[in-house]
């Protein structure tokens, strides 16, 4: 059977089932005691472990397997969620993350992933390998002392034996700790046993005692018919025995050591809580969130499936850009009905119109995504980093269901990325200096998106240190972006902006996370190209806010057309106040400007002709002008233009890579006559 | 011997160059083109062709030669370099050839007044024709033009 046309949608799938991994693992370790989530992660476990079978990625089925193992003992109660474990499941996801990363990038999928199989299966056997060596010996102690626990099979073996007259003995042995081959006393001991009875079952397993798998010492049930002094006697005639305790059970005290055993195997692993405190942050900090928020974290069960189908990204920019030439059409189609003057075509025009209009919002709606789709990777991302920084913070998510097109969310992921992490990195504050404060340990990082108007605000707020505007001031002095007599004219909140100037880095210390410079200008700089605006706001030991603006869409706007002489250019709608003529005895003068009085204030008139060096119009002729009125915030100009042609939708086209920025220009875009126009970029127009 | 390579052949005044012809989108007639403001005196303004907005500029002012009238044979060639696409305005183009790789020689310093890193060689094809390779990633390099202009200026 060929593969590859399954390839595809091999890859989608499991890039869905990561992420839905990467989801519920972080909601599990907010909330280990929920067994409901681990239920989720299994299935996905399980799901991608068949798909990786079926399409020959070993490596993918096997690590995913080994992953598997471990959450069936979780979910059956029988491992308890800690640090150690959500470390090795976490580092098995981002194993399994690249591996995908591989396939899609035409490769076979393969990696080394022996390094975290052999700490899964650890996990499985029940060692917990913690970094620290102290809880390493805790939790082998604490699994000597539980009773081994048995299977069903073995359980019934044992009680068979005692049905028949047997002797059912539990022995535990401790060899001592400068015994050098520890394996070979085992093996003595295990050879002195089967001599007279018989070993049902081990703990270690008998293979790793073989290996040295063990920490001087092991447990078994062992059938035999001598009594239980007996055999410890021979055992400690052994050299090199330390202890030997051999108790005898009945069928009550089997049965009761059957339950316990899952009861104790559960509780094992918490003594290394205790003994590793440095290494538990994160549960205890979740936990901390959980009382905070009062809150749980969100489980996402599997609802009902929404009805939906895979559609390639080219396919629909295919269509995006059929409808824009559809438009086009449109528009031609009006101007000629309107020149033809027949009643049946122009009815028809606009009916098309209507439906044109349907068209373009269904079309649009197809590009919008949530910026989940952004969104979802940055808990993990938060989380890794925080950790690594040795800070406690909570991400809190809100919005993530607004809309964006599809063009924005594939720009808007990295700079986020950048301002998330400057927010854990430089914005929340080390634990000691968040208690010095009088705040508490925890940090909050708020990453809120929600709309307003035609634009997206997504906003990442922190409540750290806050910035100081007068340390930005002097670092921007000695970065030579800024005169001495030009920092002193600047407002607190003028100071905080210069963040984003090309070449600033506040960070004292660069680190590996953020403050390599070339920072937020280029963050500034990518989200201006989106059409988008990015500000800072900052209260000094209460936090930082970066709000990002993004306009709804990028390729279709409504936009007024005006001629200047023989040249037509497109004003965007949405920055036009209002439309107007005025006399040229009203335009006044002021300090050698241009100004025009506009609802009881005057606003400077600009000439776009002169700007734009129009070769064959000057308003300054003309006894009257039409002015364009826009506005930037609260600032308002008015432009200056021969005629109105009308009002429109247009899609916006660059213009192109060659053409270095043209000031007042923000792209181009193609008239009902085939010709092109360009729209203006009204806010260059507004200092 | 070196390959052969297929080569397009267009002028300005009297002097012919060449490019590659996997660097030839198509060649075009001329169309109205719209004026783009504030931007360096060759660069002619974009067209639109066929849905996409590309910009035109005209080539004999690029290399500093007087600029001329169009006329009838007066084309634009779309060509595409880096991810850019640009359409040149030149005299005329009506001639594909081949050109054998080995034809190429290394440019002289200045040719028809052209500075010799614009070029990458010059073909002799036939008795008299002399045939001026374009380093097309040159002529295209935005930072040469900034230093251009300022010369210029």
């Amino acid at each position: 059977m060929d593969m590859n046309q399954y390839l595809s949608m091999f890859i989608d799938e499991s890039n869905d089932h990561l992420q839905s991994l990467n989801e519920s693992m972080m909601g599990l370790e907010a909330n280990p005691e929920d067994l409901s989530i681990v239920q989720v992660i299994f299935r996905s476990a399980h799901t991608l472990k068949g798909m990786a079978a079926t399409m020959g990625f070993e490596d993918l089925a096997s690590l995913t397997h080994q992953m598997e193992n471990v959450l069936d003992l979780v979910r059956n109660n029988k491992l308890r969620m800690q640090d150690f474990i959500f470390d090795t499941l976490f580092k098995s996801l981002d194993a399994l993350e690249s591996m995908v990363e591989d396939i899609t990038g035409g490769g076979e999928g393969k990696a080394d992933v022996s390094a975290i199989v052999a700490s899964l299966q650890a996990i499985v056997r029940g060692e917990i390998p913690s970094a620290a060596g102290a809880a390493a010996e805790v939790a082998a102690g604490a699994a000597a002392e539980a009773p081994v626990f048995l299977d069903e099979f073995q359980y019934s073996v044992l009680e068979q034996s005692l049905q028949e007259g047997h002797k059912v003995l539990y022995v535990d042995v401790a060899i001592r700790k400068d015994c050098q081959l520890k394996a070979v006393r085992a093996y003595m001991v295990f050879d002195l046993l089967e001599r007279s009875g018989e070993v049902v079952k081990s703990f270690p397993s008998v293979q790793d005692i073989e290996q040295e798998k063990f920490d001087y010492s092991f447990s078994l049930y062992y059938i035999t018919q001598k009594e239980a002094s007996e055999i410890q006697a021979m055992i400690l005639n052994l050299s090199e025995i330390d202890k030997v305790t051999a108790v005898a059970l009945d069928q009550e005290s089997l049965r009761q050591m059957g339950q316990e055993a899952v009861a104790a195997t559960a509780e094992a692993p918490a003594p290394v809580k205790e003994a590793a405190p440095a290494s538990n942050a994160s549960p205890a900090s979740a936990a901390h969130a959980k009382e905070e928020t009062g809150k749980p974290a969100p489980v996402r069960t599997g609802g009902a499936p929404s009805r939906t189908i895979r559609v390639d990204i080219e396919r629909l920019d295919v269509l995006m850009n059929l409808f824009s030439e559809l438009l086009i059409d449109r528009v031609r189609l009006e101007q000629l009905a309107s020149e033809v003057q027949n009643t049946d075509l122009t009815e028809t025009v606009e009916h098309m119109g209507r439906v044109s209009g349907d068209l373009q919002n269904i079309v649009m709606k197809l590009r919008m995504v949530p910026v989940d789709t952004v969104f979802n990777r940055f808990p993990r991302m938060v989380r890794d980093l925080a950790k690594s920084l040795d800070k406690k913070i909570d991400l809190v998510v809100t919005g993530a269901e607004t809309e964006l097109d599809r063009t924005v969310i594939d720009e808007i992921g990295d700079p986020l990325v950048h301002l998330l992490r400057n927010a854990v990195d430089h914005g929340v504050e080390g634990i000691q200096d968040r208690l010095a404060a009088g705040k508490s340990d925890t940090g909050t990082v708020n990453l809120r998106a929600f709309h307003s108007g035609n634009h997206v605000f997504i906003e990442i707020e922190d409540d750290g240190a806050g910035i100081n505007p007068q340390k930005i001031l002097q670092s921007a002095i000695k970065k030579g972006i800024l005169s001495q007599e030009q920092a002193a004219n600047y407002s607190d909140d003028e100071a905080i902006q210069l963040l984003f100037a090309p070449g600033f880095s506040t960070a004292e210390v660069i680190s590996d996370v953020s403050g390599r410079g070339v920072g937020l200008d280029v963050v500034k700089s990518k989200i201006t190209s989106l059409g988008g605006n990015v500000v800072v706001y900052s209260t000094q030991g209460k936090g930082t806010n970066f709000s990002v603006q993004l306009p709804l869409t990028l390729s279709i706007i409504a936009a007024m057309l005006v001629r200047l002489g023989s040249e037509k250019y497109a004003i965007p709608l949405s920055s036009i106040v209002e439309t107007g003529i005025v006399k040229h005895t009203q335009i006044r003068s002021i300090h050698g400007n241009k100004m025009v009085e506009f609802r009881n204030s005057h606003i400077p008139l600009v000439s776009l002709s002169k700007i734009f060096s129009v070769p064959d119009y000057d308003e300054s002729t003309e006894e009257e002008t039409e002015i364009v009125v826009v506005r930037k915030g609260e600032r308002l100009v008015a432009l200056a233009v021969q005629d109105f042609i009308g009002q429109n939708e247009i899609v916006i086209k660059n213009l192109g890579k060659y053409l270095p920025e043209v000031q007042g220009i923000s792209g181009a875009t193609i008239l009902g006559d085939g010709q092109v126009a360009l729209i203006i970029d009204p806010n260059a127009f507004i200092k | 011997m070196a390959e052969d390579i297929k080569v397009i052949v267009f002028k300005l005044g009297t002097e012919e160059y060449g490019i590659e012809v996997e660097k030839v989108q198509t060649i075009e007639r001329m169309m109205p083109i719209t004026r783009v403001p504030k931007t360096y005196s060759f660069i002619k303004g974009v067209i639109n062709l066929r849905g996409v907005v590309i910009p035109v500029i005209d080539l004999r002012g690029r290399f500093g030669i007087e600029e001329a009238e169009h006329t009838d044979q007066t084309r634009i060639i779309i060509v595409a370099v880096n991810e850019m696409e640009v359409g040149f305005i030149v005299d005329s183009a009506n001639d594909v050839i081949d050109l054998n790789q080995d034809a190429i020689d290394t440019p002289p310093d200045v040719v028809g007044g052209i500075k010799a890193k614009y070029l990458d060689g010059v073909a002799k094809i036939g008795e008299d024709r002399l045939l001026i390779m374009l380093n097309l990633s040159e002529v295209l390099n935005k930072n040469e033009i900034v230093q251009l202009e300022s010369l210029e200026g």
